[in-house]
């Protein structure tokens, strides 16, 4: 990538300065702002939950109380950029780049299958890199599925050759992202697969392709989950996990453990909730995973109603706004980049947020900028940063 | 932005677009709603789920109150013992549940390893002692006698004893003050059972699963005072149950004190004297059977005349309460609850009963002057009373003249007595009564016979008045069995039984005539009498019997004295009260109790003594020895079941006690040091600002440092002691009652003995002296 492919109507590089910032057109002025805000809310309140539920866990913490708390803020911080970046270079000049991205994704993941993953919480779906860091490439694939797709899908359409995507390229489309989620199957990473089969269906239901592949797809995703599990490919853990969902009474010190402690914890907030730092269950660790999967737990428990109302509120504002740019948005990759965005933010938040709330079954998803976790914090700031790109590059209102 | 250009864009994208738009707010609407319902609609639920969720309940049981005597020695108290418990849910998760451990358990403690096994076992219908009937949850302990060094064995090797516990704990101790038992009065506890913690849960006294619960005496009595409230911690502890901060918690309140108004050093010299009377007794040859007495039971009660309260109950045969503490083995308990024992547990001074003898003509005294009978008047001490062919011997066939019934009650003359219940009787309408006045069985309530005392002690029993309503219950009760058994020429049990099943219901001539000396159906118990014998001393108020004096908080702030309470007076007027006492001293300084007493020493003038002695006849057993006595201040009653005579068996040992109390020497002299209680103990004792109670120093045994000669010439204890006419008799001379021999020679005065069999087919139940 390169600064030459970044060219938008009136924001030459030769105009610089705060004057350009501000101008009516001004990149600044055409930020969608709400977008934004609510996303660096989100993090920001992110960062508490993660402090309060890892401030005392010295096993994790490394003795420092603030290890997870400056991490989140480093990982906002550096999502922040990565949007910028995202902005700077722009969705479209980002489309010449799928190639190069979806190798590099797909060779990641892959790589995850190598000696050099790891397993974490049964999931062997981590990257160990040097200085304890770790990098989960299934975040940043969802992001090449998006682009490679909407690319496939829009190209014909948006150069006006047909009104809809055609057989021919939603079936290359649907191969494009079959590979990699084939490879996170392999992992096994369940819910990113989860995540990325509804991406597939919001992108393929925005691109206009024919009812047929929706129906077909929506009939194959139905028949792979039975043979996912019937065939067995369903670890013990995951099996359990779904029989605790079906019934959350089963074995409440194992496989109901979480749903049940999540629930107690989440119920126990009331309206106000604890207050910051004063929850029981946060404090007494009942809740497992309570800095990424089930950070909601703690906002439900500490903040109670109106806390966690505020987080499903400020995703709301993310999604509502998301919905906006992909209808405004004059193209149709543009669209479909939107729209895929938002399938992804919705079912990963309603997954996350369900299953803490015992309407969903338990599977390993963060909760888009609340959750502690790099390589989810980067991913969404980057989509963060396609969605700013679109609205940025959407020609001016007459 | 209604106005964008479309380019590219179909109408079905943008109707896919709301389709996706109104999804994801629908997913967002659910997720909200959804929040709502577990935080606002549950929330109160899930709140007090949490909580029961991080609180951890730590339980520091309340240290059981003391039971201290009168003046603050402690009869019951705790001490730090260590205790070795198992954990039944920890065992039977292993393979063998458990047993491996707790063999190797048994080696430490040098235990039999079956006997470990037996102690955490849990207790069922089909399993005896020891068992479990605790909570099975609760850790169950094994020994309470586990030595330094065998719990640094246990808990060094914490991995090789999974399950087992080693732990100082306060265990109830029955410190056995001055070698004093006290044994069936304090009771003993045993852990709570499952049942009783579900009943109690609601109430205002809820039971701990590691409670110990009263099971008799004291410690049930006074169970809920004496246990205290526990104390409760509440922590808050993470998901591995690690402590992460403080609850608010329940302080714990300690168990209060219980003084009570027994004093240890006349406990034990009661106890002492009570056994030692018995295994003299057991020395003595009964002439009715030829052999010696059994004395297998006695019970000796020393109660305040004035207030009711009960200085010393001593029970025969007795146990060591200790036996309880920490779970009794399997020995220990069947021996206490086996019929080769005789049932040490059974307090026999409030639950054994026993015809009452000739100490029953108060009562009949009594109901003589109430039916209208001078009591100065005279009446026919013939040597026998005849009643339609049947014939009443009086003692020996003695025959008195014409005396008063104070003269009756003196000599104990059985057919005075005889001659005014018949006549009584006879007045009633006979065998077919017409509005009967039953003075003799009305007084006998009166004097509250029949009935509990009221005493601060579980399950006392009533004894029996056997009036006409008991007559007819019980003949409906047994008529079947008694027609079917009874022959009209059969054996002398078939023709009572035959009797019994045509007219048994009836109150027949020889009821009444047996009734008024205290034998045939009459049943009492010694609590009963010495209640009574309270009452002749204090001018016929009939006090509920009291142990518990006062109630002191562990702090010794509050102290709830236990005020006397009267149940009832006594159905005699003052002056044939003061007639009657009179008569009852006579017993003691001429009577059939002077051989005791007046002639061997005993200071009449400075302590006047007042006694009554019998000799109860039991069919198919040796004579019940009852001897009831007063002073002013005082009531001693003693009976010694199969013991031979009332002044015989049970004299020595009662003037004994009165010795001890009085500190009244052999010749007759009172030296105040010796004297252990001259007057009752009026004052509880000193308790300090800080709670504690302040206890003088016990003797180690009161009976040695009394009677140091004694214990070197036992005989001397038990030998009337030779003075001016009296002959000496020595006990086990030739096999006679010394008692009888004596009194024969003195001639009309009868201490016990043999009397008259009873004539013709009268039941043969009759009493003397």
């Amino acid at each position: 990538m390169t600064g030459n492919s970044f060219h938008v109507s009136g924001y030459g590089p030769d105009k610089g300065g705060w004057t350009r910032l501000f101008a009516r057109d001004s990149m600044a002025r055409r930020l969608d702002w709400p977008i934004l805000l609510a996303a660096v809310g989100l993090s920001l309140m992110g960062s508490l939950l993660v402090y309060s539920a890892t401030r005392n866990r010295t096993e994790l913490n490394q003795g420092d109380q603030y290890y997870f708390l400056t991490r989140h803020l480093l990982n906002t911080g550096i999502g922040l950029a990565l949007m910028v970046a995202t902005v700077w270079l722009g969705h479209r000049a980002l489309r010449t780049a799928v190639p190069v991205l979806y190798g590099a994704s797909v060779f990641l993941i892959l790589l995850v299958l190598t000696p050099l993953g790891s397993t974490i919480n049964g999931a062997h779906s981590w990257i160990k890199l040097p200085g304890g860091f770790s990098l989960q490439p299934s975040e940043f694939v969802k992001i090449t599925i998006i682009l490679g797709m909407a690319m496939l899908l829009a190209a014909r359409v948006d150069a006006g050759d047909r009104p809809h995507p055609d057989h021919r390229t939603v079936l290359q489309a649907l191969g494009l992202a079959t590979v990699p989620m084939l490879i996170v199957m392999l992992m096994p990473d369940l819910g990113s697969v989860m995540v990325m089969v509804i991406i597939v269906l919001g992108i393929l239901l925005a691109s206009g392709a024919s009812n047929r592949w929706i129906f077909g797809l929506l009939g194959a995703g139905t028949a792979g989950a039975l043979a996912v599990w019937q065939l067995g490919i369903l670890d013990d853990y995951q099996i359990a996990r779904f029989a605790a969902f079906a019934n959350p009474a089963l074995d409440p010190a194992g496989v109901g453990y979480n749903t049940n402690q999540a629930r107690i914890a989440i119920g126990s907030g009331g309206l106000t909730g604890s207050g910051l730092f004063e929850g029981s269950q946060t404090t007494g660790r009942f809740v497992p995973e309570q800095q990424t999967d089930f950070v909601f737990t703690v906002a439900g428990e500490e903040l109670g109603f109106l806390g966690a109302g505020l987080i499903i509120a400020l995703l709301g504002v993310v999604l509502w706004r998301a919905c906006r740019i992909a209808r405004s948005t004059p193209d149709l990759y543009g669209t479909v980049v939107a729209a895929g965005i938002v399938a992804w933010f919705a079912f990963q938040t309603f997954e996350n947020v369900g299953m803490t709330l015992g309407i969903m079954p338990v599977t390993g998803l963060p909760l888009p900028f609340v959750s502690y976790g790099g390589s989810s914090m980067f991913a969404v700031w980057i989509a963060v940063g396609l969605l700013q790109s679109i609205t940025v590059q959407r020609p001016m209102s007459a | 932005m209604t106005n964008i250009p479309e380019t590219g864009r179909s109408t079905r994208v943008q109707t896919r677009l709301v389709v996706i738009q109104i999804l994801v707010l629908s997913l967002l609407a659910t997720l909200g709603g959804r929040l709502w319902y577990l935080q606002i609609r549950q929330g109160d639920e899930y709140a007090e789920e949490a909580s029961g969720n991080h609180v951890q309940q730590v339980v520091q049981p309340a240290t059981r109150g003391s039971i201290l005597d009168a003046r603050g020695v402690a009869l019951a108290d705790n001490e730090t013992r260590l205790v070795v418990s198992a954990s039944r849910t920890e065992l039977l998760k292993m393979k063998d549940d458990g047993k491996a451990v707790l063999t190797k358990l048994a080696g430490v403690l040098g235990m039999k390893p079956q006997d470990v096994m037996d102690k955490v076992r849990l207790c069922d219908a089909k399993t005896p002692q020891p068992c479990w009937n605790g909570s099975p949850y609760q850790p169950i302990p094994v020994t309470d006698e586990a030595t330094v060094k065998q719990a640094l064995q246990i808990r060094e090797r914490a991995e090789d004893f999974p399950g087992i516990t080693a732990e100082p704990m306060a265990v109830r101790r029955y410190a056995a003050p001055g070698k004093s038992n006290t044994a069936q009065v304090l009771g003993y506890l045993s852990p709570v059972t499952d049942e009783e913690l579900q009943k109690a849960q609601d109430t205002d006294s809820p039971y701990l699963r590691s409670d110990q619960v009263g099971r008799s005496g004291l410690e049930r009595q006074y169970d809920k005072a004496l246990r205290g409230k526990a104390g409760v911690t509440r922590y808050e502890v993470d998901n591995l149950g690690r402590v992460i901060g403080e609850a608010e918690s329940d302080p714990g309140t300690p168990g209060s004190n219980l003084v009570t108004s027994i004093d240890a050093r006349v406990q034990r010299v009661a106890e002492y004297e009570l056994n030692e009377a018995m295994k003299a007794a057991r020395k003595e040859m009964d002439r009715n059977t030829n052999r010696t007495y059994e004395a297998d039971a006695g019970a000796v009660v020393v109660m305040e005349a004035k207030t009711g309260r009960v200085v010393a109950m001593a029970s025969n045969p007795d146990y060591d309460p200790n036996a309880w503490v920490g779970g009794i083995s399997a020995k220990d308990y069947k021996k206490l609850t086996g019929k080769d024992s005789n049932y040490p547990l059974l307090n026999r001074a409030t639950q054994g009963q026993a015809a009452p003898g000739s100490i029953f003509k108060v009562v009949s005294s009594a109901a003589a002057v109430e039916a209208g009978y001078d009591f100065d008047g005279n009446y026919d001490c013939s040597s026998a009373y005849n009643v339609g062919g049947q014939v009443f011997k009086n003692f020996e066939s003695a025959n008195e003249g014409m005396i008063t019934i104070g003269r009756a009650l003196e000599l104990s003359c059985d057919t005075v007595f005889y001659r005014l219940s018949h006549e009584e009787w006879k007045k009633d309408g006979g065998m077919n009564p017409k509005n009967p006045n039953d003075y003799f069985y009305k007084a006998a309530h009166q004097f509250g016979l029949g009935d509990k005392t009221g005493i601060d002690l579980p399950n006392e029993v009533t004894g029996r008045v056997p009036d006409r309503q008991w007559k007819q219950d019980y003949w409906e009760a047994n008529k079947d069995a008694w027609c079917k058994s009874g022959k009209k020429d059969g054996s002398y049990v078939e023709k009572i039984a035959y009797e019994n099943c045509h007219s048994g219901n009836k109150m027949r001539a020889g009821d009444s005539i047996n009734y008024s000396i205290g034998q045939g159906d009459t049943l009492v118990t010694p609590i009963q009498m010495a209640t009574i014998y309270s009452a002749i001393s204090n001018g016929g108020t009939l006090y509920d019997p009291s142990i518990g004096k006062a109630v002191v908080s562990p702090d010794g702030k509050t102290v709830s004295e236990i005020e006397p309470t009267a149940h009832g007076k006594l159905p005699i007027s003052k002056t044939t009260l003061a007639k009657m006492d009179e008569a009852l001293a006579g017993v003691a300084s001429r009577g059939t109790a002077a051989w005791r007493f007046a002639q061997v020493g005993w200071p009449q003038d400075k302590i006047p003594m007042h006694a009554k002695t019998g000799t109860a006849e039991v069919y198919g057993k040796q004579t019940t020895s009852w001897f009831a006595t007063y002073t002013k201040d005082y009531s001693i009653v003693m009976t010694i079941s199969q013991g031979g005579t009332g002044s015989g068996a049970s004299g020595p040992a009662v003037r004994n006690i009165y010795d001890a109390l009085y500190g009244v020497s052999d010749d007759g002299d009172i030296d105040p040091k010796k004297a252990l209680l001259p007057k009752p103990q009026a004052s509880l004792p000193k308790i300090k600002t800080d709670g504690t109670i302040l206890s003088p120093k016990m003797p180690k045994d009161i009976v040695k440092e009394l009677q140091p000669d004694e214990k070197a010439s036992p005989d001397q204890e038990y030998a009337p002691v030779e003075e001016g006419d009296q002959p000496a008799t020595t006990p086990n001379q030739n096999g006679d009652n010394r008692d009888t021999r004596r009194h024969r020679r003195r001639g009309g005065a009868r201490g016990s003995g043999r009397g008259a069999r009873p004539g013709g087919r009268g039941r043969s139940r009759r009493a003397r002296a």
